[in-house]
């Protein structure tokens, strides 16, 4: 188990690198902050923490670490969707329209986990 | 969807428990694709948008996915976390301004380590008697890497903000110090595998590395914050990756391991642009000892030529290749949008005006960028080290607006200056050279520029914002 994760670990890590140093410099600050906001994916780990029955202390801790990583992953893709729509709109032409549709996904990215009530 | 289609049959019957793990690594296995997909994107700036769009899909998916599990039974305290971090995380993303990048990315760290640093250690006080050796290594790495990441990522967002001070911290004995508590550390950590039912040792720690954290960046001053949000970031997805081996989670492996290689990447181009090593970032309290040498070098005696916004309208007027240098002045000044209008005025007199963008200008990669871009700068304008450095010669007149250090000669010809060595922009090839300042204050490695005494260059004193100001309108007049 814990050798095929270290491949899935190793491969990801290559094609992170490979697919990584293609981005210009023009887009590293988005890209840092795109990597934040991946990286909220310790909220994975987190909801099964603080949803579990496991005792106080870790629905506790399960309970922070949501919130934290929660912060993490609305905060990152909504700065991230906003860098990125001004470097979009440096194209001729290219700049209407897609706001809408930026706003659409954003929004219902930070709603829709809400929606998940059983 | 995937996971979607499945959720009535799962919810009605008992037995199909695999169906309902199998939809879940579907849903992992979309967002892990739409991840890459995502950071694809950013390698051309008119896709970047919609591809990042998609990856918040694939997060949204991932944790849907993961509500699927057969042990969340109640969900109040994933709501109420979920609102909570929705409610702070939202204005976080909406309403810091650009200028402040830097800071928010070093806090939004410390928030992503958080949340992994206190589920391992959850994790460990689940496990009765210690974890089995290989998770205990596991979440060994995951406490490290998250609690070091939650201290640093603060100092540095200190640092940014300007509540901790910007200059190194150092004291006589602090690498020894540093490394011994490293190794006492990761000694810990040996023992911890080999016999994990310690919970004292296990605590120590992560006290131990969040001490780390703090004591890492005290001694890393303002210009090389860059590599140490680089850095930082990479930890904070190393920590995501142990805690995914630690709870055999796919998803988050493939994206820890996609973050420490974009953050490593990174801290490579930063330290590589400003020639130091990894190794000298970390423990070489750049200026530190704020060289004698260069300070003595009789800097007073001689005089730096000063001129007036309206000269410098003037030449700006006539320019028919104008090329500007912004700096962390730039952004501490909130000037991006005055160089951009004045950047049209000179456009609309025949000139051209070009970007050029230094690696390490500012206090993080492409913090210049996305400033300019703010500003409507044509992205097509913004030119990176090795594509403006031969076109100095031809310009008439070069802007260097809040930049210091990246524009410093004494890089090429001193040895002894403790950036030599340091690639920087030939402003000095340039017809004419103007460095909007505030004083003739040092740069962030606290080194005397020559540039400033350049038969060519010429100063232009006060706040960037207002000499900005007073340029645009002079400019018009002319």
């Amino acid at each position: 188990m814990t050798i095929t994760l270290l491949f899935v670990f190793v491969l990801a890590g290559f094609v992170g690198y490979f697919v990584i140093t293609r981005v210009p410099p023009l887009l590293h600050t988005p890209l840092m902050s795109a990597t934040n906001a991946i990286s909220g994916i310790s909220l994975v780990g987190s909801l099964v923490l603080a949803g579990a029955n496991r005792g106080n202390l870790a629905t506790l801790l399960g309970f922070i670490a949501v919130t934290a990583a929660t912060i993490n992953v609305v905060g990152g893709f909504l700065i991230t969707d906003r860098m990125l729509k001004m470097f979009k709109q440096k194209l001729p032409g290219g700049a209407a329209g897609a706001d809408g549709a930026a706003k659409a996904v954003t929004g219902g990215n930070g709603a829709a986990p809400r929606g998940e009530t059983p | 969807m995937l996971a979607l289609l499945q959720l009535p049959e799962t919810a009605a019957s008992g037995p199909a428990l695999d169906l309902r793990e199998a939809g879940i690594q579907l849903t992992y296995l979309a967002a892990g694709v739409l991840f890459i997909l995502g950071l694809y994107s950013l390698t051309k700036p008119a896709r970047a948008q919609r591809g990042m769009q998609l990856a918040a899909v694939g997060m949204l998916l991932a944790v849907i996915g993961t509500l699927l599990h057969k042990d969340i039974v109640r969900f109040e305290w994933i709501i109420g976390g979920l609102l909570l971090g929705t409610a702070i995380g939202y204005p976080l993303g909406m309403f810091v301004p650009m200028t402040a990048m830097p800071q928010r990315i070093a806090i939004s760290h410390m928030f992503g380590a958080l949340a992994a640093t206190l589920v391992g250690v959850a994790e460990y006080q689940l496990h009765a008697g210690g974890p089995p050796h290989a998770t205990m290594a596991a979440l060994g790495f995951e406490v490290m890497f998250g609690a070091l990441t939650i201290t640093g990522s603060f100092m540095a967002f200190g640092k940014l903000q300007g509540f901790i001070t910007g200059t190194p911290i150092t004291w006589r004995g602090q690498n020894a110090i540093n490394l011994t508590l490293f190794a006492a550390t990761f000694g810990i950590f040996a023992y911890l595998v080999a016999s994990p039912g310690h919970p004292v040792l296990f605590y120590a720690m992560v006290a131990m590395s969040l001490a780390i954290g703090v004591l890492m960046v005290l001694p890393i001053g303002g210009a090389d914050m860059p590599v140490v949000v680089s850095l930082l970031n990479s930890y904070a997805g190393l920590a995501a990756s142990a805690t995914g081996f630690a709870i055999g989670n796919t998803v988050l492996i493939v994206c820890g391991a996609l973050d420490g290689a974009s953050g490593f990447l990174l801290s490579v181009l930063m330290s590589k642009a400003m020639n130091r090593s990894f190794g000298n970032v970390l423990f070489g309290a750049f200026g530190a000892a704020p060289t004698a040498s260069a300070a003595a070098a009789g800097a007073e005696s001689r005089t730096v030529r000063s001129v007036t916004a309206e000269d410098v309208a003037v030449q700006l007027a006539y320019a028919r290749e104008v090329i500007v240098v912004p700096g962390y002045g730039m952004a501490v000044a909130q000037c991006q949008h005055q160089v951009r209008e004045l950047a049209s005025q000179v456009e609309k007199r025949g000139g051209t005006v070009k970007y050029a963008i230094h690696p390490v200008a500012g206090r993080m990669p492409g913090h210049m960028n996305v400033l300019l871009a703010e500003a409507n700068v044509a992205y097509d304008r913004l030119y990176d080290l090795e594509e403006i450095n031969d076109q100095f010669e031809q310009a008439d007149v070069v802007l260097v607006i809040g930049a210091n250090d990246v524009v410093n000669p004494a890089a090429k010809s001193d040895p002894s200056s403790p950036i030599y060595g340091m690639p920087i922009l030939n402003v000095d090839a340039a017809q004419s050279i103007v460095v909007l300042k505030r004083s003739m204050a040092a740069g962030y490695s606290g080194v005397e520029n020559e540039l400033f005494y350049h038969d060519r260059c010429a100063m232009l004193f006060g706040d960037a914002k207002s000499s900005l100001q007073q340029l645009i309108t002079d400019i018009k007049e002319v």
